[in-house]
């Protein structure tokens, strides 16, 4: 009897702005925050709340801040543990991190990658610092980090060429993806850890969870964001990738990272509803946690 | 204490392969040669600041700067993490980094030190001073590059940089940490195969070193939109080193620009180029975009209060009510006056000229705007008497506007201006822009001139002129 085919069980749109960790107070961030951004952190409360009864062993997260010109990255040791402190907004991320890689799925993943013909490369240097975007959706997602994850690098084909070819080459990993995933015999949890539209304030309040300096940037993101949620909600994943290229650039999208498209091509491009647990704006930029629950729309051909 | 001065300027590339791996290409260790020439001139210049500016670190809330007295940690790329890691443990001044936060905050930027244990100094800035600072004598300082700053900011950035650099009498030298082309190879390759990604890349790249060489740093600077829209990815910050490095060198084209080595690093285009202060004699601006001093973009988008409001105003913005001058009066209409309505209405009852015989006497000119008395360049003080930045040059050159128009009004021209008297309420501080758009305007008619420091003028100006004309029929 050959082994169970593995299975999506969930996938999420997780966005990662550290102040949402920053607002939580977390033992394992140094600075202290007086709360904030409670919308999206209910928001997160809720999706873990949707997925607490699911099994599960793995996460799979695409993460827009590990930034790979050269290819696409894979995570290729067992364990990572160090001190993640965002670049930007230092005051407010210095984490403390130890994680589980799920190596040999990692590995699959890639294997089925470069069978297809796309340029990947483990990453097996134990001195690599993980990207704060990974440590905060990983951290968000499941606080208690005790499921391993497959970590992969967001490959910058948009700034090469176009949000076309970034399309192309994530639809391929999706597929890829979801090949070796099933092939694991694993039930996975599929994240892409993306903000929706992404033009920031330049200025910072002198209380950063001041959040009566909190709003979109302008009337225009809102209407980006609202018309990609309504797609969600609607089970209309495929209208997303069509009018992908258009949401990137006037939106100034954090789907340039592909992590959505990557995300959306996993689970087949899903026609049934996602559920929007929560959105709120993160120094001007639009977010949204959404999840589209696989487990009750897939049958397991086990 | 030395006046201080920038003694040497070099541009770097950012890739980890020169301190990595230099000897698996002979390109790469062309480059590391390079990197070790150019620490031993740093050496040899007895320079005691390193000042790096670095592609490689965006920052989003204004420009950050480095301010941890020795940060350590071990770095690996997160392309190329196979080649290695490098420690390292950095001598940075953070007193100087500290003193340029100030000086950023006093031109209008957003501005802040960072000094965080842990905090990941980026590729480029660990590349520069890993080999050019190799036993860390010298101390440094890194200042991150704005993902959304524009030419003035980064223009007052650097100018705010030259003020400590002055104050504190340092011998600095100035680093950019970047790629010319930037566009790197998508697939992997073998090291030997190494070459710049495409002819274009390649022909701009030497393009822009033909420049250095010829010390036509300005231009260079003045061509970065261009530079980035035809070489760059895009995503990745623009090509705004050229900006910054320009105006740490008095946005000067007669540099004496040596390139050290140009190579290709994965693709992308890495020079070690040398530009020296000293004038090579050559090189006038081939462009003319504006020199700017202090930054009066919109930041402001959280909390604009009534006071930020005033400070961030445009400088044509600020109107009559809020210059606080006297009142206004009428001009007098005795004989032989000339009066007009396209130069701001005088503070007292006199006229605008008058003329004796071939004689027009001009009454006092200042910067003013007929109609709205707004003042270019700014206002020198608020309403409270508090000083506020204002731009000399924009002053000088609006009285120079004023002037013509008043003897144009009266059949006369610029060139029948035979002498002027100007009155600065700042000699020190304003003499030289003064002096420099006056070469400009007046300086070419030729009148014979008298400069003199007083105490105020009636209104929050700079700058005023007394004007005689000889206007024969």
């Amino acid at each position: 009897m050959g082994m169970a085919k593995g299975q999506i069980v969930a996938g999420c749109l997780a966005p990662h702005p550290p102040h949402l960790v920053y607002a939580e107070n977390p033992p394992q961030n140094e600075p202290v925050a007086e709360g904030g951004w409670e919308q999206l952190r209910w928001g997160y409360e809720r999706l873990r709340a949707s997925l607490a009864d699911i099994d599960y062993d793995a996460i799979v997260l695409l993460s827009p801040h590990w930034q790979t010109y050269v290819g696409t990255h894979f995570l290729g040791l067992e364990h990572f543990e160090g001190l993640s402190v965002d670049p930007i907004f230092p005051n407010l991320f210095r984490y403390h991190y130890n994680m589980n890689v799920d190596v040999e799925l990692a590995k699959a993943i890639h294997d089925e990658a470069e069978a297809a013909g796309l340029p990947v490369k483990m990453m097996e240097n134990p001195d690599f610092r993980v990207d704060y975007g990974t440590i905060t959706t990983g951290h968000l997602f499941n606080p208690k980090w005790d499921k391993p994850l497959v970590v992969i690098s967001s490959n910058r084909s948009t700034a090469y060429y176009s949000v076309e070819v970034m399309q192309e080459i994530m639809i391929e990993l999706g597929k890829v993806t979801r090949k070796a995933i099933e092939a694991s015999g694993k039930r996975v949890v599929v994240l892409a850890s993306n903000s929706l539209s992404h033009r920031h304030f330049t200025t910072e309040s002198e209380v950063p969870e001041d959040m009566s300096k909190e709003h979109i940037t302008s009337h225009a993101m809102h209407l980006w964001d609202m018309r990609i949620i309504d797609y969600m909600r609607s089970g209309q994943a495929q209208r997303i990738l069509d009018e992908m290229p258009e949401f990137t650039e006037q939106a100034i999208a954090e789907s340039d990272g592909g992590g959505l498209s990557w995300l959306l091509s996993t689970l087949d491009v899903p026609d049934y509803p996602a559920i929007l647990h929560g959105y709120g704006t993160i120094i001007g930029t639009g977010n949204a946690v959404v999840e589209w629950p696989c487990h009750a729309h897939e049958v397991s051909e086990a | 204490m030395s006046s201080g001065e920038v003694v040497a300027s070099f541009v770097v590339p950012v890739h980890p392969h020169t301190v990595l791996a230099p000897d698996q290409n002979p390109g790469w260790q062309r480059l590391r040669d390079a990197f070790d020439e150019a620490a031993q001139t740093i050496r040899d210049l007895e320079a005691d600041l390193l000042i790096v500016y670095s592609t490689t670190w965006p920052s989003i809330i204004g420009h950050q700067i480095q301010s941890d007295p020795n940060p350590e940690w071990v770095m690996v790329d997160h392309d190329f993490h196979d080649l290695g890691s490098i420690p390292y443990s950095f001598n940075i001044d953070a007193e100087f980094a500290h003193a340029w936060d100030e000086a950023n905050r006093k031109r209008g930027l957003q501005s802040r030190c960072v000094n965080y244990k842990g905090f990941p100094i980026d590729v480029g800035s660990v590349v520069a001073l890993t080999l050019l600072n190799p036993d860390n004598s010298i101390p440094a300082v890194i200042v991150s590059s704005n993902m959304y700053a524009n030419r003035s900011e980064t223009t007052v950035l650097a100018k705010s940089c030259l003020d400590v650099i002055k104050a504190q009498g340092r011998r600095a030298v100035a680093i950019t940490a970047m790629s010319l082309s930037n566009r790197m190879f998508t697939d992997f390759i073998s090291p030997q195969d190494d070459k710049i990604h495409s002819l274009k890349d390649d022909e701009w790249n030497r393009k822009i070193l033909e420049f250095f060489k010829q010390g036509r740093l300005e231009d260079v600077g003045q061509l970065s939109r261009t530079i980035h829209q035809q070489i760059r990815v895009q995503k990745v910050v623009a090509f705004k080193p050229m900006w910054w490095l320009s105006a740490m060198n008095g946005n000067r084209n007669d540099l004496t620009g040596r390139v050290m080595a140009y190579e290709a690093i994965h693709g992308a285009g890495g020079a070690v180029v040398h530009l020296d202060p000293a004038s090579s004699g050559v090189g006038d601006k081939e462009y003319d975009e504006d020199d700017v001093e202090y930054y009066h973009g919109e930041r402001d988008v959280l909390d604009i209060v009534e006071e930020d409001q005033v400070q961030s105003q445009t400088n044509d913005e600020v109107t009559e009510e809020t210059s606080n001058g006297p009142d206004l009066w009428e001009p007098t209409e005795a004989k032989g006056s000339v009066n007009t309505t396209t130069a701001p209405k005088p503070v007292g009852a006199y006229p605008h000229a008058r003329r004796v015989g071939d004689m027009l006497f001009l009454s006092g000119v200042g910067p003013r705007q007929p109609g709205t008395n707004a003042i270019p360049g700014g206002p020198i003080h608020d309403k409270n008497g508090e000083p506020l930045p204002y731009d000399i040059k924009a002053q000088t050159r609006a009285v120079v506007e004023n002037v013509k128009r008043i003897v144009e009004e009266a059949g006369a021209t610029m060139e029948q201006v035979v002498d002027v008297t100007t009155f600065l309420v700042d000699m020190k501080r304003d003499f030289q822009g003064y002096n420099e758009v006056w070469a400009e305007t007046l300086g070419k008619v030729g009148p014979t001139r008298t400069t003199l420091a007083i105490d105020a003028l009636p209104t929050p100006i700079a700058v005023e002129m007394k004007v005689i004309v000889h206007m024969p029929a």
